[in-house]
């Protein structure tokens, strides 16, 4: 998982900076730790299996938005409008649920929403070259305001079945409770992990964050690996809006408003450069879990929603600056 | 609550919603503002053109505005706390020249400056649902008594207790806002509590939404499982602690008040997921709203002050010395989608 491309100086040993330039996950799974330790000494509660399943389901959705999110800012890009499509996606699951489609239906008429979103969003910023900033920027309002037309003001409630199965049906894995939904955002972020470190499209995702120039001279089609980041994204971000609906069965217009930044908090609170070609979505995965624990044992420690939000900025901005030291560093 | 985390970003983000803003023809230098000169034109403002609630009071106004032959236009800001957007909609309907603004402020104080320049070009202005601080910073408020909504809401969970001791968390939506300070204080003072009180044992602010409601109370009974009565703001948080409490196996032994009265909550009343819920009459608002507009179009006659336009505990399980009515009532009353 440590794709970094780090000039290696094998005669002597890497400086600290080196070592988190070349695994960027380290950090974030340190960080991850020392939270979960801290926790569990200082309230009785927090270690218990129940309440680290809790922990894990609370983060799913985010989770999942950022895994897609690691995928573009890898590439050097970034989505502001992922919530928004996911927030469409659920209600296009909803409605064509309640108005009587089957459900099997529905799910994959909202996953192919998200990925037809994502195939424009990456049309727009491969053939005529405009800033996926800019893009998602304009695709975050447009979707923001698709949703609310489509819903038409109301929230749509979600009947038990298919399309709450992530959050409504669990197993028990060794005593810890393990949701659907659970399994389906390992398996996927061991999916992307092994693409992305495993094969040559993966090799491309890098190559094309980190000089796309180089990329393109050496025989990479720097757009045809852009596009698919897009469309790959897009289809993770449908698959968060059906965790999203396990976890609360109501698709609502107005929900996950800070959806976007909240995954990008999480990709950089696990070690991705937001500059692209660095990163992984192993630290991605503790990234969107350490946000989950610091709410989570804050909570049980008796701290204020409002200090929690200080502290997991100030982690963020914590994360960054150990980032820009180790490139210092080296 | 949740404006946190990369600064940069979200002040793009702002910018996206901003220029969305408020999308209304302007009628550069529109006609007379003032009353008294015969049609009614009333504007209305509301926090947001989404929340099922202001949609239907959106809707009663708009069936009384014809009813009663006046024009009607409507703007909303694009979220709630959007005071920028708000005051863009008061500048839009001046400019097509409205003898009436009725208005949900997104917070008290954020567009009294709006507000003063509305009425100095003489529009009658009137608030909607929540009240301005000052109350005279308009010329009336057609609200719901949200300190009554929730001292009605504590007095029934005191009852339903039948002289237990509480030991309650708290649900509220956005920190310090009027309307959930109000309620706040309102269900402390019909429990008997005051802040601070031992028999509080969590408090959360969940911004009124579903799912952040369900995180934090998750959170909270991670501490403590031992309680006996919720507050709850409002029925999307009291779905969302619903499903903390459900997934505990706490139903039984805690009772759940909320407001709003929407149709989902007072279906959530008749399935047994929580005790009562107190229902306010944005149809009221709206209606007595632009009655008044049409009787100053007409003779240049302000309705000052406050008019409570009542709320009402919905269940299933009355208790005494707490009036109410059951959900099959609620629902005919209800307001927003069944």
């Amino acid at each position: 998982m440590t794709t970094a491309v780090a000039v290696s100086r094998p005669q002597d040993r890497p400086t600290l900076g080196e070592f988190f330039l070349r695994a960027p996950a380290v950090g974030p799974a340190l960080a991850l730790l020392v939270a979960i330790v801290v926790f569990s000494l200082t309230t009785d509660t927090f270690l218990q299996l129940d309440n680290l399943s809790l922990v894990v389901q609370q983060s799913l959705v985010v989770g999942t938005l950022a895994l897609g999110q690691t995928l573009i800012i890898l590439t050097s890009g970034i989505d502001l409008s992922n919530a928004a499509a996911m927030v469409l996606s659920t209600l296009i699951m909803a409605k064509l649920l309640v108005s009587g489609t089957s459900a099997i239906l529905a799910l994959l008429l909202g996953l192919g929403a998200a990925v037809v979103i994502g195939g424009v969003v990456g049309s727009l910023v491969t053939r005529i070259n405009l800033p996926p900033f800019i893009v998602t920027l304009g695709f975050l309002t447009m979707l923001t305001a698709a949703a609310k037309l489509f819903a038409g003001g109301q929230a749509i409630p979600v009947p038990n079945g298919l399309l709450t199965w992530l959050g409504t049906r669990r197993y028990l894995f060794g005593g810890i409770p393990i949701t659907y939904g659970m399994s389906v955002a390992l398996v996927m972020y061991l999916v992307v992990w092994y693409a992305l470190t495993k094969t040559p499209w993966g090799k491309h995702v890098y190559a094309v964050g980190n000089a796309p120039e180089s990329a393109r001279l050496s025989g990479i089609k720097v757009n045809r690996t852009l596009l698919s980041v897009y469309l790959v994204a897009g289809l993770i971000f449908g698959m968060a809006a059906w965790q999203a609906l396990g976890r609360v069965p109501n698709a609502d217009p107005n929900a996950f408003q800070l959806g976007n930044l909240d995954s990008i908090t999480a990709v950089v609170l696990g070690g991705t450069s937001l500059f692209g070609g660095r990163g992984s979505v192993i630290g991605t995965m503790a990234g969107a879990l350490v946000v989950a624990v610091l709410r989570s044992g804050l909570t049980q420690m008796g701290v204020d929603a409002l200090y929690q939000d200080v502290a997991t900025g100030a982690l963020l901005v914590a994360a960054v600056a150990v980032d820009r030291l180790a490139r210092r560093q080296s | 609550m949740r404006h946190r985390r990369l600064a940069t970003l979200a002040v793009a983000a702002t910018l996206a919603v901003s220029t969305a803003g408020c999308t209304v023809e302007r009628h550069w230098g529109g006609s007379s503002n003032t009353g008294g000169s015969g049609k009614a034109k009333v504007g209305l403002v509301t926090k947001t053109d989404t929340n099922p609630y202001f949609v239907e009071l959106r809707a009663a106004a708009k069936a009384a505005a014809d009813a009663q032959g006046a024009d009607f236009s409507a703007l909303a800001g694009q979220f709630d706390g959007d005071n920028d957007g708000q005051v863009r909609a008061i500048e839009n309907l001046m400019q097509q020249g409205v003898n009436t603004i009725l208005i949900t402020p997104s917070s008290s104080t954020g567009v009294l400056d709006a507000i003063a320049r509305a009425r100095e070009a003489g529009v009658l202005v009137i608030a909607l649902d929540t009240a301005t601080e000052p109350a005279e910073a308009v010329d009336a408020t057609f609200a719901t008594d949200n300190f009554e909504a929730g001292r009605q809401e504590g007095a029934y969970v005191k009852a339903a207790l039948a002289g237990a001791a509480p030991k309650l968390l708290m649900v509220d939506g956005t920190a310090g806002s009027t309307v959930d300070n109000l309620r706040h204080g309102g269900f402390l003072k019909g429990i008997g509590l005051t802040d601070g009180s031992p028999e509080i044992k969590g408090r959360t602010a969940a911004n009124g939404d579903q799912s952040l409601a369900q995180q934090g109370v998750e959170n909270l009974l991670q501490r403590t499982t031992d309680i006996n009565a919720v507050y709850t703001m409002n029925e999307p948080m009291g779905r969302g602690t619903y499903a903390a409490l459900n997934a505990r196996g706490l139903v039984n032994q805690v009772i759940m008040g909320s407001i709003d009265g929407g149709c989902e909550g007072v279906q959530n009343v008749k399935d047994g997921q929580y005790g009562a819920t107190v229902m306010q009459f944005p149809k009221k608002m709206a209606e007595q709203g632009v009655t008044a507009a049409v009787e100053y179009a007409k003779t240049g006659k302000k309705p000052s002050g406050f008019v409570d336009t009542g709320s009402a505990v919905i269940s299933d399980k009355p208790m005494p010395g707490v009036p109410s009515q059951d959900s099959t009532w609620g629902l005919q009353n209800c307001w927003g989608g069944k």
